[in-house]
């Protein structure tokens, strides 16, 4: 059978799973739709978890970025897992045995005010969004590569499927689905990877392979690409050419940003007890560490094959899917020196983002680029995406796995698509309408309105899915900058200082953002020429500023707090039963009261 | 509140942030000493094809950190096995 038609069943298949389980797992109450009922098992609230977290960036992104940055890549790698320590430890089980369904509600409670509520209710909204627009993305991606269908069509299946289980099952639905999504995503990402790492070194872990002598060369496979890379003119594989500072404020930024964010917060509202919390926190990083250290083997197998069968060969020679990628716009050559062979080595080949001359092609038959020829001799473009999607074509490997790494990139992109809209829709129907406006509303309507917003959600980002902004990308470091800056700081103090008090938080808060949104948005936006390590304070990166926010922000939470009144004795109260021991046998409940 | 149970409960949260603390202190030396700080003098020692701060940085970091939450985990259940109130 030909990758088509794999595809078609194996991603036919995974669909139909996720549909089943939508149905056989309808929410009836909004503790359903909310929380799951607050009853999911550790173990499997870790899964969902890992499945909720592992996007589209990690399954497909992630290794492709390692492969181009070596050890810098390394920020992505710790960051991205280190979060999960402070959660156990700092946030989870305390949010746990607060009680309510979002982080606006606590952040309203324990701060006694609705402005502290709703600026954490703007933060939720604006990080949600920019996250799910990329995951709609990351679907028309693989849909246009894999299945043929244009990328607006693949967003709007993906758009059905998610607004069909996120709208109808609410959390109890998404959670069962995740599940189900994270063992398919695994699986797909460890086929492949085992199988590469076989081939290359013998050793079928691809943890340790990386780290073994190449099959039959005698030499260490990380020695050997530091060589390769060398030879072409790429930065040492495995040292950084990033300063140490950048590497240490991004890595922070991305460790607290990621327990600040909403949608993986959320997660731990949905087990029984605080310990239950930790539990799943545990199964979470287990689940997620599988793909996390087996990213950096991709990325060096990945490499090293790019690095061995690319760079002088004749166009007409080049792999296959040299020629299947370029169709799909995310390899492009540009024969510059007319000699036939794809010169490949470090600079850019041409200034920008591949613009092809509509379906013109050159004399060698390759797609003709309308872009400005760049200094230097590299004549190759490759979009750091393609090294997941690519990896098991560039090592030649069965068509059903080709398919199946199809199916796991849809996986992880739809999980975390439906945890982030479930947000959405939850800090609508609850922390605004609820919460704000419309206190006397009943379940019913309140499930009502969760199911529109919802709705309204999915419309919304599959419009950006299709339309992406170009700015997509660069707000990524938004999203975390923000949670980082804001979220994490207020949470954590809300929890171990019992002084900190209404005026501490919302100026540490607002502050936290203000400064971080500035930088960020000087830096991205208004003078992106500018956006260079001279220029940077400290030699801190955009990326990295969440962490200096959040340092303000605890400061001046500490400052303002000390000079304004204790939180009334109601709130001392809550923080102190929230530190108590649990007792055994103790369940919580999830309640709105 | 009686004297006796706020003073139980002080010790369980003491306790707490000790153990918070020390397995915070290994979190920081892990990633942000070994993988960062002094990844270069870590990389003059190999293991196998690994530099070690390189191996730091990509792998054993992570490992720390799965390890750190598991102990954690047992760590706070004992303890509130030892202050939570007894059933019945």
């Amino acid at each position: 059978m030909d990758v088509q038609t794999w595809t078609y069943l194996l991603v036919g298949i995974t669909f139909a799973l996720y549909i089943g389980i939508a149905i056989w797992s309808r929410a009836g109450t909004t503790g359903e739709f909310y929380v799951a009922g607050g009853g999911v098992p550790a173990l499997a609230n870790g899964m969902a978890t890992a499945a909720d977290w592992m996007s589209a960036a990690s399954f497909i992104s992630m290794a492709g970025l390692i492969s181009f940055m070596g050890y810098d890549g390394s920020v992505y790698l710790m960051g991205w897992t280190g979060g999960y320590v402070l959660l156990a430890l700092l946030l989870a089980p305390y949010l746990r045995k607060f009680g309510k369904f979002t982080v606006p509600d606590f952040v309203g409670d324990r701060y006694y005010s609705k402005t502290a509520r709703l600026v954490a209710l703007i933060c939720a909204i604006f990080i949600s969004f920019t996250y799910v627009c990329g995951q709609m993305r990351g679907v028309g991606v693989v849909f246009s590569r894999f299945l043929s269908v244009d990328i607006e069509l693949g967003v709007i299946i993906g758009m059905t499927i998610v607004f069909f289980y996120a709208v109808l099952g609410g959390m109890k639905g998404i959670t069962y689905t995740q599940v189900a999504q994270y063992c398919v995503l695994i699986f797909a990402f460890m086929v492949p990877a085992i199988f590469i790492s076989l081939m290359m070194t013998g050793n079928p872990i691809p943890q340790l392979g990386f780290g073994a002598e190449v099959t039959g060369e005698g030499v260490f496979l990380l020695d050997k690409l530091d060589g390769l890379s060398a030879e072409l003119g790429f930065n040492s594989y495995t040292d950084g050419s990033k300063p140490m500072i950048d590497i240490f404020f991004i890595t922070m930024a991305l460790m607290v940003g990621t327990a600040g964010l909403p949608h993986v917060i959320i997660r731990f509202y949905t087990v029984k007890k605080m310990s239950a919390a930790r539990t799943s926190a545990f199964w979470a990083l287990l689940f997620i560490a599988i793909l996390y250290t087996t990213a950096p083997a991709v990325a060096v197998f990945a490499r090293t094959n790019l690095l061995t069968s690319i760079p002088g060969k004749s166009y007409e020679e080049a792999p296959e899917w040299i020629k299947s990628w370029e169709d799909a716009g995310l390899i492009a050559w540009m024969d510059k020196n007319k000699d036939g062979k794809i010169q490949y080595e470090a600079g850019d080949a041409f200034t920008g983002k591949p613009a092809f001359d509509e379906e013109n092609r050159g004399a060698n038959g390759e797609r003709l680029l309308t872009n400005a020829a760049a200094e230097g001799a590299n004549e190759l473009y490759v979009d750091r995406d393609i090294i997941v999607l690519a990896n098991p074509e560039i090592a030649q490997l069965p068509n059903w796995v080709v398919a199946l790494v199809a199916a796991g990139g849809l996986a992880a992109a739809l999980s975390t698509a439906a945890g982030l809209l479930l947000v959405i829709s939850t800090s609508v129907a609850h922390d605004l309408v609820k919460k704000t406006f419309a206190p006397g509303i009943n379940d019913k309507k309140e499930l009502l309105i969760a199911r529109c917003a919802a709705g309204v959600a999915v419309v919304v980002a599959g419009y950006f899915g299709i339309n992406p902004p170009g700015f997509v990308a660069q707000v990524v470091a938004f999203a975390f900058g923000l949670a980082a800056s804001s979220f994490f700081p207020v949470i954590i103090l809300g929890i171990f200082s019992k002084r900190m008090n209404r005026e501490g938080a919302i100026s540490g808060m607002i502050l936290g953002i203000v400064f971080t949104a500035s930088y960020i948005i000087y830096f991205k936006f208004i003078n992106p020429a500018a956006n260079t390590k001279e220029n940077w304070w400290f030699g801190i990166s955009p990326e990295g500023i969440g962490t200096l926010g959040m340092i303000l922000n605890f400061l001046v939470a500490f400052i303002v707090s000390a000079v304004t009144p204790k939180p009334p004795q109601d709130v001392v109260d809550m923080v102190e039963r929230i530190r108590l021991p649990e007792s055994e046998g103790e369940e919580l409940a999830v309640s709105d009261h | 509140m009686s004297e006796e149970t706020s003073s139980n409960n002080t010790d369980y949260w003491r306790a707490n942030l000790k153990w918070v603390g020390i397995l915070l202190t290994v979190w920081f030396i892990v990633s942000y000493g070994c993988g960062i700080l002094f990844v270069e003098e870590l990389n003059k020692i190999r293991i196998g094809g690994f530099k070690l701060g390189f191996w730091f940085a990509q792998q054993g970091s992570i490992y720390v950190f799965v390890i750190l939450i598991a102990i954690y985990v047992r760590i706070m259940n004992g303890l509130d096995k030892k202050y939570g109130a007894k059933k019945g």
